[in-house]
């Protein structure tokens, strides 16, 4: 499905930009947008080399196996496939504490340290795991309590009360979370648990 | 909401005081153990490139070719029909924007919160959407990528069956709370 996604992204576009003339944009778009990817992944490096660094100071400490255990059960709960005592489970927390908290630039290491863990348990290791796919659900759909940059736009913008979103924010967005809980539970069920 | 501000500041500072400091005293060689981790995250970001790169291309080349606003022009009729404001159809660039790229949404909601006025029913209603879900698209790959996994299974319909909820939760809750 990404494939196709990715493919039909890029030919609708050439064809659009082909019919109303505007061809070069599609090399200007397409190089300076592979420009971006390494910027992106330039700042990627630094924050993420911090942020495993710090992590696995608490993983040798035993701080990680620790928030692993006790994360509440119903986080655990929602991976029925993953072991009681996985290792996996430290970083899915930490990961899903930052986007809670708007930490973006934090929540990256710990997301894709959590993917590392849980490709350790995957049996296919070219398929995704039920568990990665309850993670990315979670994660893609996670409340947000602090939506900063909006409210920074907000501001900008001259709002009287920048931060008057935040109720519907987290309403709008504990609505996404049930939902990809409960649409990711009946995919589960479908595809035999 | 100024207490979880506070706690949004302080979080990381408590987390590079306290973790480093409670792993020397547990007698963790902590310096060895941050450059080892620290390798390790440094790798993982090379590893994503090609991920980033392949989708931010095929995203920008869709986005700047202004299909997007065709293929809203085309839906307008369908939401008039079944009986929608059409003043929330302005709300859809972001709605489509929103799961494929965060730089481009927050863009979108920028323009539209500066077009309508950050107090009006579309500027709040796009800066509840913009904080409400994710960028669906771009994290599978990444995170997918990461890994080596190629085959994504059901994770997309997942992914974007909670965003249109997110979108339809996001419409009701603004009509009700201002409207």
């Amino acid at each position: 499905m990404v494939n196709l996604v990715w493919l039909l992204l890029l030919l609708v576009g050439i064809i659009t930009a082909a019919l109303s003339g505007k061809i070069d944009q599609v090399t200007v778009s397409a190089l300076e947008a592979a420009e971006l990817g390494i910027a992106v992944a330039i700042q990627l490096m630094g924050v993420m080399s911090l942020w495993m660094g710090i992590m696995y100071i608490a993983e040798k400490a035993g701080m990680v196996q620790a928030l692993a255990k006790f994360s509440s059960p119903l986080i655990r709960r929602l991976f029925p496939s993953l072991k009681e005592n996985s290792p996996a489970f430290g970083p899915i927390v930490m990961n899903l504490c930052a986007n809670i908290l708007g930490l973006g630039n934090a929540a990256t290491p710990f997301g894709l340290k959590a993917m590392q863990e849980l490709q350790k348990e995957n049996p296919k290791k070219d398929t995704a795991s039920q568990a990665m796919i309850t993670f990315l659900a979670l994660n893609t759909s996670c409340i947000t309590i602090v939506p900063a940059s909006i409210i920074a736009v907000r501001m900008k913008a001259g709002s009287i009360s920048p931060t008057e979103i935040i109720g519907t924010t987290i309403f709008a967005t504990s609505c996404a979370m049930t939902a990809a809980i409960f649409v990711d539970y009946l995919f589960r069920k479908r595809h035999g648990l | 909401m100024s207490v979880i501000t506070e706690v949004s500041r302080w979080i990381i500072p408590f987390f590079l005081f306290f973790i480093p400091l409670y792993a020397y005293w547990r007698k963790v060689p902590v310096y060895e153990t941050f450059v080892i981790g620290a390798e390790n995250g440094f790798k993982t970001a090379v590893k994503i490139i090609p991920f980033l790169i392949g989708i931010l291309v095929s995203i920008r080349v869709f986005v700047d070719s202004g299909a997007l606003e065709i293929i809203i022009n085309f839906c307008r009729p369908f939401f008039i029909r079944f009986g929608w404001d059409p003043d929330i159809l302005g709300i859809i660039p972001l709605a489509i924007m929103r799961p494929l790229s965060g730089s481009g949404a927050l863009g979108v909601a920028t323009q539209l919160i500066d077009q309508y006025g950050p107090d009006s029913f579309m500027g709040r209603l796009a800066s509840t959407l913009q904080g409400s879900t994710d960028t669906t698209f771009f994290v599978l790959a990444v995170y997918f990528g990461s890994v080596g996994i190629t085959k994504h299974r059901y994770a997309l319909k997942v992914g974007l069956l909670a965003d249109a909820v997110g979108l339809a939760a996001s419409i009701w809750i603004v009509s009700k709370v201002f409207g």
